[in-house]
Parts: structure tokens; C-alpha cells; sequence
């Protein structure tokens, strides 16, 4: 009854062009904004924070970078795990270089340098295109985290090889090192990711994503209607990196502090996250959301169930947990390859009709 | 001849070596993409099961036997038998067949039809529930298999070459398992070949393989065409995992040779057999003379990558692989 178009009258074109044209969906966004920066802050723990919030938030973004690329653009990429290093290293990098910028500088310029480096690696998009090029991106994900583990000078010639943040502050507070507090970690990780959805959102639904998604479609299509497929790929391969990134610098930074390149930025990661964007709806910005909180909770789940509940060893936990994320991926796949996001599409269509559904 | 001349000859034959390891994973790749246009992450896995499988029959463990304590509190691990090589090896087969059933049954039935990514997804996930159910089947712990191949180096080539340069070279070391391995795969190949030209399941695959719906409008079944290449798959998945096993164990790595027959895909093209062998070699040869030459100036540990970049090289000019069939793209 709530959910209705009908009554809700738009009087200028920026209404008629909003995000949400349903009054209900505004209102539930501004809520769910209040929630996250009003309510979460003054509630979470460390547990909560580094169990769930801060890996969700930070996958978000990833996911959201990966599903511009791969559910938009239509280009699959398996180097997420690669480029979430580029923006870890170049954070540290310029966090050691200049101490006295600000962190969030810094996190925005690996960014840009990640968008630099992800254009660089998909340039073989334009003659390389399927499954030859899903595999041809596995190429900057071997190549980068051998030359992030093999070349000295990124890790600052540390003995471990490891990275590790030094402690930075956003007025005033801690949001990196060990003296961290579980909202500083949980706000600055929040505020990337609104920024970040109304970026991704707003570019998607604007010319830039209908070249992205003509290019999907069929891409000798598209350059026939005047698609130049040459900036729309590596826009989407800069604009995709960036997001990642940032992913990646946010992961280094503020949630594991100190980072071995192999173990954290693996192929195992760019896995996770196309997972992520699969599960939770390719070409959607609330699907990389939904995505991401289900393969952050989910392990996080079985773990209290295994573990605390049945008090099952912990090595057959894991192995129950591989089990069953592959056997909940095929489900999803065969149930719905669209996502979760379709799922909540189909939702809400069933909700504008109701409760007369004919 | 000068030493150096020789030990290039040595990283030579022995990057040709590690070049068939590489073409028996990647030749499952190709059988199943031909026939179904699935591309199957889950190879390198099902290499691993395959090898748990058979470690685990020999051995006469119980299945799930970790689980079954865990549950019901009791404490058992063997059964107290050792099955003979051969019949293990019959039984694994059955397995994987039973698996390939299963797959086509509860999996890509319900997925035909769906786009190729997808599809490829589904291989991700069926990647980490075989991954998982290995585990949980056989344990996690590294396995042996004592299938009595013939290990380390060969003292015979090496005694027969010693005398071939200067007093400080000592001959060529060249892997026993190794060539074993390269007689199994050439047997493989060949009669892969002779399976798929000349018997009726065979013709039928390569029907298959051609165009769906033509072979579906002469009678043959699609869906015994894709039990039966899924089986074969886990068949040439058995031996890689044997001879990958033999090399270095049974354990989790194993199922990363998916990885290294990736590029080797990417080379040879995704639909081409013969493909798969000579991309194979190509990667294996050019991966050791890299290391040997360009590695120790950058550090080394160019394996890992150096297989994809020049795959990405050879695929900017080529961009269906070198005996791939052509991608030819209408609007």
C-alpha cells in the first residue's frame, strides 16, 4: 500500500530523474543512512567491527568496482585480488613518503594510481575479449603480487617483506595502527562507501554507464551506433580500478594494519569478490552491497554454528564451509543467475501490486 | 660442446617435460569446453579428488571418517585392508564417473541454456564444494601414493651424457616420473584420438562438439554425450592427478595446476587438442628458459607469471589462441 507510484507526483525534471522514484525507497534510504552513521557508531564493538562491518563495507566497495567492470561493461576480470594490492602498496607507499597528508589524500590518490595501473592491464580488452581475456587478467594478478613480494623498494626494504600502517589521524582521531577504535575504523570505512555507491550509482545511470552497458550487449553494435569501444573499456578498467583501490588501500590501512601481499591479495580474493558481484546481481549497486554482507556473514555464520554450537573441530568447520559455499553458489546460479539483487527486484514488484496482484 | 650449450639443453627437455604435465590438466579443460561450451575451473580440483580418491582406497580408509567421529563421538579411521593398485584405480574410475552423473544431474542440467559466465561461475563453485568434500571424504592431510612409479633423477642419462662436456659437468638430470609421465600422455592422446575417431560414442562427441542442435536433430543424446565427456574429463583428471601426486603428494596444492593450465589454454586455444599439447610444451620450455636466463637479474620466481604474460603476448596477436577456431563475430 506503501509502495506505490500512483499519488506521488513529480513537478520538475530533476524530480522525474532521481535515483529513487518511489517515495517509499527514499525513505527507506535515508534510514538506512540514519541507521549507519547514527545508530552503528555508538553500538559496535571491536568483535562486530572486524567480523562483519568493516571486511562488509570494504568488500562493498570492491564489489562495486568489479561489478562496473565485469556486470556493466560486460569485461570479466580475475585480477581484483592484483589490483587491491596496487592500491594497498601505493597507500603504504605514500603514507610513509609523506606522513604529514592527510590519509584520506592518500586513499584517493591509490585510487587514481590503481585506475592508472588497471587501464594499463586492460588494454588487451580490445582485442582480447570472453574467457581469453578473464584469463589474460589473471596475468596482473600473478605478475603484481610477485613484483609487490619480489621488488624491495615497495615494502621499504622491511625485513619481513611485510607492510604494516604506520598510525595515521582524521581530526584528531586515530583510524589507523593498533590504538584504532571500532567506530574510527567503521566511520572513515563508511564514508568511502556511501561516496563511493552515489559515484558508481550516478555514473551507471548516466551516458557514461548506457556506453558501459552497450558495450555488454554486443560490442560490434555499439561501435556501429557510434560506442568509441576504445575509452569505454578503459574508462571502465580506470573507473573499475579505482573503486578497488581504494578497496584495497581501506583493507591494508584500516582493517588488517599490517599486510603480506600473497596471503591477502591473492587469487583466492579476486575470487571472493567476483562471487561477491555474482551472487549479489551483476549490474547492480545494491546487488554488490547484497553480495558482499552474504560472503562476509555467511563464514562468520557457520563458524558460531560449527564451532560454538555443535562444537565441532574447527579444520571440519572449514571444510563444511567450503562445501557449502560452493553448493549455495551452484543453488544460486541455477536458481536465479541474476542475484540477489533480481530477487529483490522481483520483490518489490510483488509489493507495488499488493495486495490486489491482478 | 661448451657446458653452458648443454645445461640450455637440460632446462630445454626439462621445460618439455614439465610442458606434458601441463598439457594432460589442460587437455580436461578442452575435452569438456569442445563438448559443452563449459569452461571447467574445477579441473584442477577434480585432479585432486581423483588422486584423494585413489590414495584413500589403497590406503582402506573410510570415508568421511573425521565427520563420522565427530558426530557420533566414535573413533575409527581404517578399515583394516589394502587394495591392490589396479582395482583402486578401476574404483576411482567409477567414482569419477559417478561424479560426472552427479554434475551433469544436479548441476549444468538446470543450467543449460545460460550464458557462458555463468556457467563458468557454477565450475568456481562446484570448484570449492568437490575441494570441500575431498577434505572431508579423505582428510587434509598430504597423502603418498605408492603406486610404485619410479622416482627421482635418471642415473642412466645422466652416466650416458657425463662425458659430453667439461670435467664439471655431470651429465643431464632428467626426472624419471617425468617421463613416465610423458609416455602416459602420449598413450592418453593418442587414444583420446582413436576414441574420438573411430567409435560411435566417439563420432557422436565430435557431433556434439560441432553443433548442438544438429547432433540432437540425428538422435544422439546431449545429455549421455556430456556424462560421458564429464567422465572422461575426471579419467585424464585421475592421471594428472597421479602423476602430479607421485611428484609432490597429494595435498591442496595440487588443485592449483588449474592455474598453470590456464595460460596453457590461453596459447593453444581453448577448443584445439593438439593445442593443449603444444601450448603446453611452448609454456613449459619457454618458463624454464626464462627462469634460467632473464630470472636471476629480477629475482626469480618468474614461474608464476611469466606462463600468462606471454600467453597475453601471443593472444594480442592471435586472440583465439594458435590452433583455436576462429572467433568470427556477427552483429
Amino acid at each position: 500500500m506503501l509502495y506505490r507510484e500512483a499519488g506521488d507526483f513529480k513537478t520538475s525534471y530533476a524530480e522525474d530523474n532521481q535515483t529513487f522514484p518511489i517515495k517509499f525507497d527514499r525513505w527507506r534510504y535515508w534510514f538506512v543512512l540514519a541507521v549507519a552513521y547514527l545508530v552503528i557508531p555508538f553500538m559496535i564493538n571491536d568483535y562486530w567491527a572486524n567480523a562483519i562491518f568493516v571486511p562488509f563495507l570494504i568488500y562493498a566497495i570492491a564489489a562495486i568496482g568489479l561489478n562496473i567492470l565485469t556486470g556493466y561493461c560486460g569485461q570479466v576480470s580475475l585480477g581484483t585480488g592484483g589490483f587491491m594490492a596496487v592500491g594497498a602498496y601505493a597507500c603504504y607507499k605514500l603514507m610513509t613518503a609523506f606522513p604529514e597528508v592527510n590519509i584520506i589524500v592518500h586513499v584517493i590518490l591509490s585510487g587514481g594510481i590503481t585506475a592508472a595501473v588497471g587501464a594499463a592491464f586492460g588494454l588487451p580488452s580490445l582485442r582480447i575479449k570472453g574467457f581469453y581475456l578473464a584469463v589474460a587478467t589473471l596475468a596482473a594478478q600473478f605478475f603484481l603480487v610477485w613484483l609487490f613480494n619480489k621488488v624491495a623498494w615497495f615494502y621499504n626494504y622491511s625485513a619481513s617483506g611485510q607492510i604494516s600502517a604506520p598510525e595515521r589521524f582524521v581530526g584528531g582521531v586515530a583510524v589507523t595502527g593498533p590504538n584504532t577504535e571500532a567506530w574510527a575504523k567503521y566511520m572513515i570505512c563508511l564514508v568511502f562507501v556511501t561516496i563511493c555507491a552515489i559515484i558508481a550509482r550516478n555514473l551507471t545511470r548516466g551516458t557514461i554507464g548506457r556506453t558501459w552497458m552497450a558495450i555488454r550487449d554486443m560490442d560490434i553494435a555499439a561501435e556501429i551506433i557510434g560506442v568509441n569501444p576504445l575509452k569505454a573499456k578503459l574508462l571502465a578498467f580506470a573507473v573499475s580500478s579505482f573503486f578497488i583501490g581504494i578497496a584495497g588501500a581501506l583493507f591494508f590501512a584500516v582493517y588488517l594494519g599490517a599486510v603480506e601481499v600473497g596471503e591477502a591479495f591473492g587469487i583466492q580474493k579476486s575470487f571472493l569478490v567476483l562471487f561477491m558481484v555474482i551472487i549479489g546481481g551483476l549490474g547492480s549497486v545494491f546487488g554488490s552491497f547484497a553480495g558482499a554482507a552474504f560472503l562476509v556473514v555467511l563464514p562468520v555464520a557457520l563458524k558460531l554454528i560449527g564451532v560454538d554450537l555443535l562444537g565441532w573441530p574447527t579444520d571440519l568447520v572449514s571444510h563444511f564451509q567450503l562445501v557449502i559455499i560452493g553448493a549455495l553458489i551452484m543453488f544460486f546460479l541455477i536458481k536465479e543467475p541474476h542475484g540477489l539483487a533480481q530477487l529483490w527486484r522481483l520483490a518489490k514488484e510483488k509489493l507495488r501490486l499488493w495486495p490486489f496482484p491482478y | 660442446m661448451s657446458t653452458d650449450f648443454l645445461y640450455l639443453v637440460e632446462v630445454l627437455i626439462n621445460g618439455l617435460m614439465a610442458g606434458v604435465m601441463y598439457s594432460l590438466v589442460a587437455l580436461g579443460f578442452v575435452l569438456i569446453f569442445k563438448a559443452s561450451g563449459i569452461f571447467n575451473y574445477a579441473q584442477g580440483v577434480m585432479a585432486l579428488f581423483a588422486a584423494l580418491t585413489l590414495a584413500g582406497v589403497m590406503e582402506g580408509q573410510v570415508p568421511f571418517a573425521h565427520l563420522i567421529n565427530a558426530v557420533f563421538g566414535t573413533e575409527i579411521h581404517h578399515f583394516g585392508w589394502h587394495v591392490p593398485a589396479l582395482l583402486a584405480i578401476l574404483l576411482t574410475v567409477g567414482v569419477m564417473v559417478i561424479f560426472a552423473w552427479a554434475v551433469q544431474r544436479f548441476v549444468f542440467r538446470h543450467l543449460v541454456g545460460q550464458e557462458p559466465i555463468i556457467l563458468f561461475m557454477a565450475t568456481i563453485g562446484l570448484a570449492y564444494f568437490l575441494e570441500g568434500v575431498g577434505d572431508l571424504m579423505w582428510g587434509s592431510d598430504i597423502k603418498t601414493l605408492a603406486l610404485g612409479l619410479p622416482q627421482g633423477g635418471s642415473r642412466w642419462i645422466e652416466d650416458m651424457t657425463a662425458g659430453m662436456g667439461g670435467d664439471d659437468f655431470y651429465g643431464f638430470f632428467i626426472d624419471k616420473l617425468d617421463m613416465v609421465a610423458t609416455v602416459v600422455a602420449i598413450i592418453l592422446v593418442a587414444s583420446l584420438i582413436a576414441f574420438s575417431q573411430y567409435t560411435k560414442h566417439g563420432r557422436a562427441m565430435r557431433a556434439v562438439a560441432d553443433d548442438h542442435q544438429a547432433a540432437l536433430s540425428v538422435g544422439i543424446s546431449l545429455n549421455f554425450i556430456w556424462i560421458l565427456v564429464w567422465s572422461l574429463a575426471g579419467f585424464v583428471a585421475l592421471v594428472a592427478g597421479i602423476m602430479w601426486g607421485a611428484k609432490s603428494g597429494v595435498q591442496f596444492s595440487l588443485s592449483l595446476i588449474a592455474l598453470k593450465a590456464l595460460p596453457v589454454l590461453m596459447l593453444g586455444g581453448f577448443t584445439s587438442i593438439p593445442g593443449a599439447i603444444v601450448g603446453g610444451l611452448i609454456i613449459g620450455v619457454g618458463e624454464k628458459l626464462f627462469e634460467f636466463s632473464v630470472g636471476p637479474l629480477i629475482g626469480g620466481a618468474t614461474e608464476n607469471w611469466f606462463a600468462y604474460v606471454l600467453a597475453l603476448v601471443v593472444l594480442v596477436f592471435r586472440p583465439q589462441g594458435l590452433f583455436g577456431e576462429k572467433i568470427i563475430e556477427r552483429v
